[in-house]
């Protein structure tokens, strides 16, 4: 059942970095849009994620929940080390569900929705970089249970260049799958190109901050390029990984709409597997090596089975009806145009 | 301030608000589906009007709702990391089957909000209905969860550690099912009558009558039929922690002294120091009747417990009778607006009525925040029941009170910002009527 647990574990963190990522990804594209099209963006934004926002950040709450049911050592020593980014990244979910909402649901759309947007393109930005930050804290090793003074404790595990370079990382990774997702969206030629102009920005941004990581990884002394490379499987995946980002970029404004979304999908899913595979089993990698997996700081016993049971209960409920609410609106979408 | 007293008083706010969202949340979708199915049924415009007016606010409140939700699923973690490095595994299970009916209800909504004209009717109606019952069965999961923090089970305490753990029985822990029951009631009276208040108010202005009366009416019906249920249920309560938790009780009732034919105490201020409560009323035997059916029982008083678990008496005490009071309040209103369907329908336009509705729009919420001040403060200096200390699970992290300050000011915009927000709704209401603005949730698209 432990194994039943793992997936779940994995697929909530890949879902909510996928999903939730695009819906980040959004807010950050629009920052980087002239203001004469923002409107037009806002409104293709809310068409294609209002009615599945809320579904997104779920899977984050999911993963919560799993980390603190079935492997709160996990939980607790991230929450004790790493809370200066938490309480920042919690404050840019705040501020971005709350923005996003609230300017659609105003009654009237006055000066009001400029601070809105602001709050909207800022917490966009701010969220994924604490969230892509506390990944690079988990797995850099300076992590230290011992430490004693505040900032070897608190401050360090997260605020070195290792960390700071996967923050960067993944806001390029969220502005990269949104645009490569809008330019499925557009509709006027000219929009369309717009959009793919911008996609292939990300794109370039996404592999410079790709090599900031592994840059800094090398600076900081985490043990990262060496393993990855060491290890065929990583390899594989990070070169399919690649290929599937030239394809992406010679297919980009074609006509067709799913191909380049799939390409897209595919290479954030296959970068974070290929970290998941480099790192398995464990979780957090501390300053002394005594490591935290999910094999040595799972509970034991009943409460696992249980969570396992409500994991695989639960997605017999939500499974077909998050389908059928994106089928929905998908199905919808196409001949509601113009 | 230090690092204890700002991280309880973090969790404080945070649940503080929190709460008034989830209930709203939680009942609100009942409302509108009522609303709904009177559109359906009777083709009213107005009823659908309604459903979409409630259903634009409702919006607001629930992402509201479920960031501050989202946060507190953090914050256990990151102010009672000791706490939930031993209680995360027992207490879980609700929380993991929460996360099943959160999805619902996360998929639920998105179908109805966004579901005008998509969807067969009654199928649009049935997603409404499943925001509610799911949102519902989240609070009594949630509640499930505090109430193992009163009543621990499901676990053997041995030498400090927690061994043969069994989440089921630590779900239906024995507090679960009177404060499920209580804090269902709560919601159901503190929503409804707010509402209704705030329709009350709009029928005084005289504009659109009928459709704030429609609204107005749904609600308290609600309201009253809670409110009414409520000092039953809190007397169910009150018999449950007068075995489950004596401390808590005699902090709730200040009663220091153990003793037989023990008297109720009315107001007062509590002194810890002498042990007694000075300026109240005491009616002799009441206590022991309410707390064991019996005058002339005996209850326990504080005495029999070592001083250092003695719960705060003057805010739990204050905490009780403010609930108990507020509470005897809305009873007398809904009694009041029963009787006046029952014989004086007239009543019901004139102005001294809806008066005394729009003065009572706050007064559940405030019942409600008093009744769970009485249960976690009154659960002090426990995080545990008798098994761990608060002060023993705090985070070690330094300067918690600076978390303390920015997310007070967090809150407090966000606060403003939903009145502001509502007060725009509500303002906007003519205006979707008089069809000189197009109301539709997705007008923009
Ligand atoms: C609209 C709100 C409201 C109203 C009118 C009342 N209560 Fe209440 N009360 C709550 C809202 C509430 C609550 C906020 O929902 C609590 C906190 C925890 C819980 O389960 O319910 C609560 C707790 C609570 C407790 C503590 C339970 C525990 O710790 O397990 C008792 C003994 C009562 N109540 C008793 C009463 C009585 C005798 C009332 C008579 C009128 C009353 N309540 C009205
Ligand atoms: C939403 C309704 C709730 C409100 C208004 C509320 C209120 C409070 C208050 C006032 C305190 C501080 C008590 C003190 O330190 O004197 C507190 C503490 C706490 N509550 Fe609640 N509570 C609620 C529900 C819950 C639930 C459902 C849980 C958990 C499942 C919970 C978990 C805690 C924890 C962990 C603490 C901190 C430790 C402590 O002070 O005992 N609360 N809450
Ligand atoms: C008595 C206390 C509580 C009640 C009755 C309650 C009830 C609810 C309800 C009905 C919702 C969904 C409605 C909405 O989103 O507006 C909600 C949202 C949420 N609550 Fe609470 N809650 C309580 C305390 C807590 C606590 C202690 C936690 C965390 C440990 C928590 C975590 C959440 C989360 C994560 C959400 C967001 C879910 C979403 O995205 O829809 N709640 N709560």
């Amino acid at each position: 059942m432990l194994y039943v647990v793992i997936i779940f574990l994995g697929l909530s963190v890949l879902l909510y970095v996928i999903l939730g990522g695009a819906d980040f990804g959004a807010g950050i594209v629009e920052m980087f849009t002239s203001s004469s099209k923002r409107d037009q963006l806002r409104s293709t934004t809310y068409k294609t994620i209002g009615p599945i926002w809320e579904a997104n950040h779920m899977w984050l709450i999911i993963t919560i929940v799993i980390l603190f049911v079935g492997f709160p050592p996990i939980y607790t020593l991230l929450s004790v080390h790493l809370h200066i980014p938490l309480a920042l990244m919690l404050i840019g979910i705040i501020g971005r569900g709350t923005a996003f909402v609230f300017r659609h649901y105003d009654a009237y759309q006055d000066e009001m929705q400029k601070v809105y947007n602001l709050i909207f393109v800022y917490s966009s930005f701010v969220t994924p970089f604490f969230l892509g930050l506390l990944f690079g804290a988990t797995v850099g090793g300076q992590i230290d249970p011992e430490a004693v003074g505040f900032y070897e404790a608190y401050i360090h595990p997260w605020f070195n260049f290792f960390s700071v370079s996967v923050g960067i990382f993944t806001i390029a990774i969220c502005g990269f799958l949104a645009s490569v997702f809008l330019v499925g969206e557009a509709k006027r030629p000219a929009d369309k190109q717009g959009m793919v102009r911008k996609a292939k920005g990300f794109i370039l941004f996404t592999v410079l901050s790709g090599g900031l990581v592994f840059g800094a990884s090398v600076v900081d002394e985490v043990p990262l390029v060496g393993l990855l490379l060491r290890e065929s499987i990583t390899i594989g995946i990070l070169v399919l990984a690649s290929i599937a980002m030239g394809l992406l970029w010679i297919n980009l404004g074609k006509s067709n709409k799913a191909f380049p979304r799939l390409l897209g999908g595919f290479v954030v899913v296959s970068i974070l597997s290929a970290f998941g595979y480099h790192y398995f089993p464990d979780i957090v990698i501390t300053k002394s090596g005594d490591n935290l997996s999910v094999f040595n700081s799972a509970a034991t016993g009943k409460p696992i089975t249980t969570l396992a049971w409500a994991l695989l209960i639960g997605s017999v409920f939500i499974l077909p009806s998050l389908y059928y609410l994106l089928y929905s609106f998908q199905k919808d979408k196409s001949f509601s145009k113009e | 301030m230090d690092d204890l007293f700002a991280a309880r008083s973090q969790m404080a706010l945070s649940l503080g608000f929190h709460i008034i969202f989830a209930c709203i949340g939680m009942v609100m979708p009942f409302f509108m589906a009522t609303s709904h199915y009177k559109y359906l049924k009777s083709g009213n415009p107005l009823y659908k009007d309604l459903t979409k007016a409630w259903s634009k606010g409702v919006a607001i409140f629930f992402v509201t709702g479920a960031v501050s939700g989202t946060m507190l699923s953090f914050e256990l973690g990151l102010l009672w990391p000791e706490f939930m490095l031993h209680a995360g595994p027992i207490f879980g299970m609700p929380f993991s089957l929460e996360g099943t009916a959160f999805f619902i209800e996360a998929i639920a909504l998105g179908f109805f909000l966004y579901g005008w004209g998509r969807f067969k009717p009654w199928f649009h109606w049935f997603t409404g209905v499943v925001v509610g019952i799911s949102g519902l069965a989240s609070g009594i999961l949630v509640v499930a969860a505090n109430g193992w923090m009163n009543s621990p089970s499901g676990f053997d305490f041995v030498d400090g550690k927690y061994l043969n753990i069994d989440p089921v029985q630590a779900l239906f822990n024995d507090a679960w099912f009177t404060q499920s029951l209580h804090m269902t009631l709560a919601a159901f009276t503190a929503t409804g009558f707010a509402v209704a208040g705030i329709h009350a108010y709009m029928m005084m202005k005289g504009k659109h009558v009928d459709f704030h009366r429609k609204a107005f009416t749904i609600a308290i019906v609600f309201g009253a039929v809670a409110a009414v249920l409520q000092p039953i249920s809190g007397d169910i309560s009150a018999k449950d922690i007068a075995v489950r938790q004596p401390a808590k009780l005699a902090a709730m009732e200040a009663h220091f002294e153990t003793e037989k034919g023990a008297p109720l105490i009315l107001g007062g201020i509590p002194d810890e120091e002498t042990k007694e409560v000075n300026y109240a009323i005491k009616i002799p035997g009441a206590l022991s009747f309410l707390a064991h059916g019996d005058f002339e029982a005996e209850v326990k008083g504080l005495d029999q417990f070592p001083e250092e678990h003695h719960p705060p008496v003057l805010v739990t005490h204050f905490a009780f009778q403010i609930m108990v009071g507020l509470g005897m309040m809305l009873v007398g209103l809904s009694l009041l607006y029963f009787f006046s369907n029952w014989k004086k329908k007239q009543w019901q336009s004139e102005r001294w009525f809806l008066w005394l509705f729009v003065a009572a729009t706050p007064l559940g919420f405030l019942a409600l925040e008093a009744g769970w001040t009485v249960t976690e403060v009154g659960r002090q200096p426990w995080i545990i029941y008798e098994i761990m200390l608060t002060k023993d699970a705090v985070t070690p992290i330094p300067g918690i009170k600076y978390s303390f300050f920015i997310f007070t000011a967090i809150y407090i915009s966000l606060a403003a910002i939903v009145a502001f927000l509502l007060y725009r709704q509500i303002k906007a209401v003519p205006d979707i009527l008089e069809g000189e603005k197009e109301p539709l949730i997705d007008s923009k698209s």
